[in-house]
């Protein structure tokens, strides 16, 4: 397979400029001649949905939930960031790439993390014209707070609900687009093959969950904008809903698949309580501006906290990390808490959490002024525990939160299948290894309004508008093929169900290819979900029918997928002989524990190419090239 | 959005807005208003029946009603009646069409149901305005008309309302609907004051306590005197 | 814990539906509500019966898709809080709960207790936003906002539109709901230039949809879990009124032509 990641020559700051220019337009007489297909409406699918009709495509938008404002970007608490320099601290978009970069810890293209800082700028000045309820200052001006790692404030927010005010923004432009008939929505609908022709994205195979009706959608564009794979750990702070199912079926269509093994552990979640747990609960990473994280210096001290004394505690990423303290990033701070856990050090009734103390902040700030910042966060920790944090500490320990990995795109969000461009978190494009707080927001808005409008159109001035008949062999071959793996799916009726699968694949994810990955473990990994798949497919019991709403079928096909794409994660992971971001290879650290990368050998991509059932995938490579950041050793110490 | 035709004629965009929910409840706010207007007037009105009798022997309520039918030459007492009926029909039928829209919008009610903010009046309201209307036709056929009046005489008022009120089925049948009215006040008060969008979140506390006042004031006002007639507290 | 479930089972939108009831041993006082209905559910799985369906997605409260109204009321017991962050120890031992889907014309069942809430999507669409095409927006310190206005249209903003303001409301009204976003964008500036055709036209779309009216019980700020004021829905009213005696005063002559 040839990754051709279409860098556009030139200096990195005219980049996307001269680019633009390059492009090719559609005569807008033309535009609503061309159908462009949608899937997902998360910040990156419904901003693209929306800014494609405005300029008048035609657009089909496709989500599983019962509406496009549902997706789950809206559950993104903390901020959005932005290379505005509003707080006259010295941002600058070279200083948001350059942190973008270095965040992700050298692993990133550095041509497109340029481009998303300097289209920052617009998104906050978009979403603001929108209506977005931004924190603002007395004096009427946009409010910043500082944010994961960066010592400049950048990000902007609305409370605690940053993802859900942005998503609400998009999500009412696309209805606009609705209203005025310029885009079909089709919510409940789930995409369940794409129709490849000829080499070419042409459509896709969606199944609509109420009727349980399998119909293919033709375009002449496909955009998924399907978020992340997270949920392959079973217990993450993804919704329950929230697949891989769609970038799958790409992948298996052809469809290069990058760094599958980059997944952020998020440092403050709700630690689990026992095996009914569906899903853990995330904590704005904001608190960490005034939370001290500590654990007892001894092992097993089970006191309560008040009872340990000052000099008793240990507060480890100060002591570690004295210039970021508490602020050290994600991945930094998630196996920080893991190894004081693995000491024995760890609090709570399992063992399997830190505390995130507010009691200094308190006598600083005063209680007023805490509430003011993390009111619903405390009252959101209350609800769920049963504690009151203004009196006892939090207690947090790391969970899956996201995945830096997806579908391989070029510099135009194209995937390796012409006509399929991906955006948002479902592709694997700018946060490199790690990526840092308040940017995913800013890269799914990037992506759908300021990026694919352009390369979109680019793509479809040189391509004629064809139709695709619906009896085309490829989209009857497609539709034969969901339906066929619906029946095996209900057929089965064996004695386990799909949730108790789902669980044991997280297990082992979780085990294995968590916070820390070893060479024996991702063996071990690479032997136990193949077996677990093959009982799967011997043992599952799904009820019902596939002739109406269905949701054990439902999961069933997304755990069947996950099943697959979790081997490929071990695969990936145990190719990559190195450490970086969230990929730490325990082999690979320095003496006092931090990651060793090996830019020689890894300082690349891997693009991993489908070869049929039961051969093992091929991994490409694209190499990246940093011309304008020095490749350096990611101290926060 | 989409686009409405820029000159719509005043009738359509009257009828338009009507058909409209909360074009229906403003209706019944403004005709609440007018209505609650003439029971604060008609009671201060009634409440001379406590008066005695003038110099020229004739009673204070007398007097009074003499001065109503007398005013604006005749022509006063029939406007303002022009004007009640057609405030009444109009607070009834927004009432009925909103109920109708109302018990369509849930076909299948709930088979269990805990109440938590409303309250008794509120969710009282489209019984105790049913109760208001019924004893309205009442009372015009008891005391105005003199139909349902044992013993009705015309310009009698005094007369008519002490010994009406006297008999005890009638009593009863008066604080049953003083306090149904008590009851549509306290909410109706409240609620058309939110309806017109004239709340305001920092005089919450206050508009909650004019309601429970105001219908306090009716209540009590228009109970004293049925209550008095059947005691033989009024000056005969 | 010990758990008895009273729950509505309807196989599709005409069927009549009827209760059934589940029994759920070994409960834990930590699990949330929808985790419970997941262990009942692993059951039904196991004993080759159809598992109950319901709508949840994020679990943390935010994305407004479960909805259930749980013991008479919509998504439980517990004040500002989803069924899925309400937790099994704000019940008893030994508790028997009813579940119900929302109840509304404009909100047919689905199945179970799921419900269709399409109507809302609608809603939005005839003029839940403020018309800014990509690429057309000044610089966002442009226009200052008062923090006062700003704070306000946030608490408005934060609907996560599941409809348990329509479950609760005595006459099934979406007045809560479309106030919410009505007077989020009428607080800000930005949302001035439509706000009359804003008012109106969303509210004319609500009627459409078949909600009932609202008569200011109050029983949806009390159902919502974000707790989202009624005052919104008077700022809703005393708009729509203005905007209804505003109508057709003026107009405009000529309409825009395209340049030669």
């Amino acid at each position: 397979m040839k990754l051709d990641a279409k860098i556009p020559a030139g200096p990195i700051e005219k980049k996307w400029e001269q680019h633009q220019l390059d492009m090719k337009l559609v005569n807008p007489a033309n535009k609503r001649k061309y159908k462009v297909l949608v899937v997902g409406t998360g910040l990156a699918g419904a901003s693209a949905a929306a800014t494609l009709a405005e300029l008048g495509y035609q657009v089909e938008a496709f989500c599983y939930q019962d509406s496009p404002r549902r997706a789950h970007s809206i559950a993104a608490q903390g901020g959005i960031n932005a290379a505005k320099n509003y707080q006259n601290d010295g941002d600058s978009v070279y200083r948001l790439f350059y942190d973008t970069v270095k965040g992700g810890d050298f692993r990133a293209r550095e041509a497109n993390v340029y481009r998303l800082a300097q289209v920052s700028v617009n998104i906050i000045d978009q979403c603001v014209a929108q209506g977005v309820p931004f924190a603002r200052e007395y004096g009427g001006l946009l409010a910043n707070r500082s944010f994961g790692g960066a010592q400049v404030s950048r990000t902007f927010y609305a409370r605690g609900q940053t993802g859900q005010q942005l998503l609400l923004g998009a999500y009412q432009a696309l209805e606009r687009q609705v209203g005025l008939g310029k885009v079909k929505m089709h919510a409940r609908h789930e995409l369940l093959e794409l129709v490849v022709v000829e080499g070419r994205a042409r459509g896709i195979v969606v199944r609509d969950l109420v009727t349980g009706e399998v119909r293919t959608h033709a375009g002449d564009a496909v955009v998924l904008a399907t978020g992340g794979y997270g949920n392959v750990f079973f217990l993450a702070t993804y919704a329950k809903g929230c697949n891989g199912t769609a970038i799958w079926r790409a992948y298996k269509q052809g469809a290069a698949f990058g760094n599958p093994c980059y997944t952020q552990i998020h440092p403050t979640c709700i630690p689990v309580t026992g095996d009914h747990q569906s899903k853990l609960t995330l904590m704005s990473e904001s608190l960490r501006n005034d939370g001290r994280i500590w654990v007892p210096k001894q092992a097993g001290d089970k006191r309560p906290p008040a009872q340990i004394p000052e000099d008793e505690r240990d507060y480890y990423l100060e002591r570690k990390y004295p210039s970021f303290g508490n602020l050290a990033p994600r991945d930094i701070a998630s196996r920080a808490a893991k190894e004081a856990c693995d000491a024995g050090r760890g609090v709570g009734p399992t063992g399997l959490g830190v505390y995130l103390d507010f009691g200094d902040a308190i006598q600083r700030l005063g209680q007023g002024a805490i509430r003011e910042k993390y009111g619903n966060l405390f009252e959101m920790y209350e609800r769920i525990t049963d504690d009151d944090p203004y009196q006892v500490p939090m207690r947090i320990f790391p969970a899956t939160h996201y995945t830096m990995g997806g579908l391989w795109v070029d510099y135009n969000l194209m995937s390796t299948i012409p006509g399929l461009f991906v955006a948002g978190e479902a592709n694997f494009s700018d946060h490199g290894a790690n990526r840092l707080g308040a940017s995913a927001l800013m890269q799914g808005l990037a992506d759908g309004y300021f990026v694919l409008p352009y390369t979109i159109g680019d793509f479809l001035a040189r391509v004629k508008p064809e139709p695709l008949a619906a009896d085309h062999p490829a989209v009857r071959a497609a539709e034969a093929a969901v339906r066929a793996r619906s029946e095996k799916l209900l057929s089965i009726r064996g004695k386990r169900t799909v949730m108790s699968f789902h669980r044991a694949l997280g297990r082992i994810m979780w085990e294995h290819c968590g916070m820390a990955r070893d060479r024996q473990g991702l063996q071990a990994a690479l032997q136990k979900i193949p077996a677990l798949r093959a009982e799967f497919w011997e043992n599952v019991n799904v009820p019902g029918t596939g002739a109406s709403l269905n949701q054990s079928l439902e999961s069933a096909g997304r755990v069947a997928d996950f099943l697959e794409l979790g081997e490929l994660m071990c695969r990936d992971a145990l190719e990559r002989e190195e450490s970086c971001g969230g990929h730490f290879r325990v082999e690979h650290q320095t003496e006092d524990g931090e990651a060793r990368r090996d830019d020689q050998r890894f300082a690349h991509v891997a693009a991993w190419e489908y070869a049929g059932e039961e051969r093992a995938p091929i991994r490409n490579v694209e190499p990246l090239n940093f011309e304008f950041v020095h490749l350096a050793t990611r101290s926060y110490k | 959005m989409s686009a409405q035709a820029p000159t719509a004629p005043a009738v359509a965009r009257a009828t338009s807005a009507l058909s409209s929910t909360i074009g229906l409840k403003v209706v019944m706010a403004v005709t609440g208003i007018a209505l609650f207007g003439f029971v604060l007037g008609h009671m201060a009105g009634n409440l001379q029946v406590y008066l005695p009798r003038g110099a020229d022997g004739v009673w204070a309520l007398d007097a009074y009603g003499e001065w109503l039918r007398e005013l604006g030459h005749g022509g006063a007492i029939w406007v303002a009646r022009a004007g009640l009926l057609l405030a009444f029909v109009l607070h009834v039928g927004a009432a009925w069409a909103l109920s109708r829209r109302s018990w369509a919008a849930r076909p299948v009610s709930y088979a269990k149901w805990v109440a938590k903010e409303s309250t008794y009046a509120s969710r009282t309201m489209r019984w105790t305005g049913p109760i208001v209307l019924l004893f309205v036709v009442y009372h015009l056929l008891h005391l105005t008309w003199g139909s349902a009046h044992p013993d009705f005489r015309t310009g009698g008022v005094h007369h008519n309302v002490t010994t009406g009120l006297a008999q005890p089925l009638a009593c009863g049948v008066y604080v049953v609907a003083m306090l149904a009215l008590g009851l549509h006040l306290f909410h109706g008060v409240w609620s058309l004051l939110q309806t017109l969008g004239l709340s305001h979140p920092r005089y919450e506390r206050l508009r909650r306590c004019a309601a429970a006042l105001l219908a306090a004031l009716v209540v009590l006002g228009n109970l004293s005197i049925p209550i008095a007639a059947l005691a033989g507290w009024l000056p005969r | 814990m010990k758990i008895r479930l009273q729950v509505w089972r309807q196989e599709h939108a005409r069927d009549a539906g009827r209760f059934e009831t589940y029994e759920a041993p070994d409960v834990s006082p930590d699990m949330s509500f929808l985790e419970l209905l997941d262990v009942v559910n692993e059951r039904l799985v196991l004993e080759g019966r159809e598992p109950i369906a319901f709508d949840h997605d994020c679990r943390e409260g935010i994305c407004g898709a479960c909805s259930v109204v749980i013991d008479g009321r919509p998504h439980g017991p517990r004040e500002r809080t989803t069924a899925c962050q309400l937790h099994m120890r704000s019940f008893p031992d030994g508790a028997e709960i009813t579940l119900e889907p929302w109840r509304a014309s404009a909100f047919p069942v689905v199945k179970d207790l799921i419900v269709d809430r399409s109507a809302f999507d609608r809603i939005i669409a005839a003029g839940g936003f403020v018309s800014a095409p990509t690429g057309s927006a000044p610089d966002g310190n442009a226009l200052p906002i008062e923090k006062e206005n700003a704070d306000l249209a946030m608490d408005a903003a934060a609907c996560i539109g599941c409809g348990a303001c329509v479950a609760a409301c005595p006459n099934a009204s979406a007045m809560l709901f479309t106030a919410a976003k009505a007077s989020q964008l009428a607080l800000l500036p930005q949302g001035q230039p439509e706000r009359w055709r804003r008012a109106t036209a969303m509210v004319a779309r609500m009627d459409q949809e078949g909600f009932g009216s609202c008569t200011n019980h109050g029983e949806c700020m009390a159902a919502c879990p974000k707790g989202i004021s009624i005052d919104h829905i008077a700022r809703l009213n005393r708009d729509w009124i203005h905007a209804s005696l505003r109508a057709g005063r003026r107009t405009a002559t000529s309409g825009d032509s395209a340049g030669g």
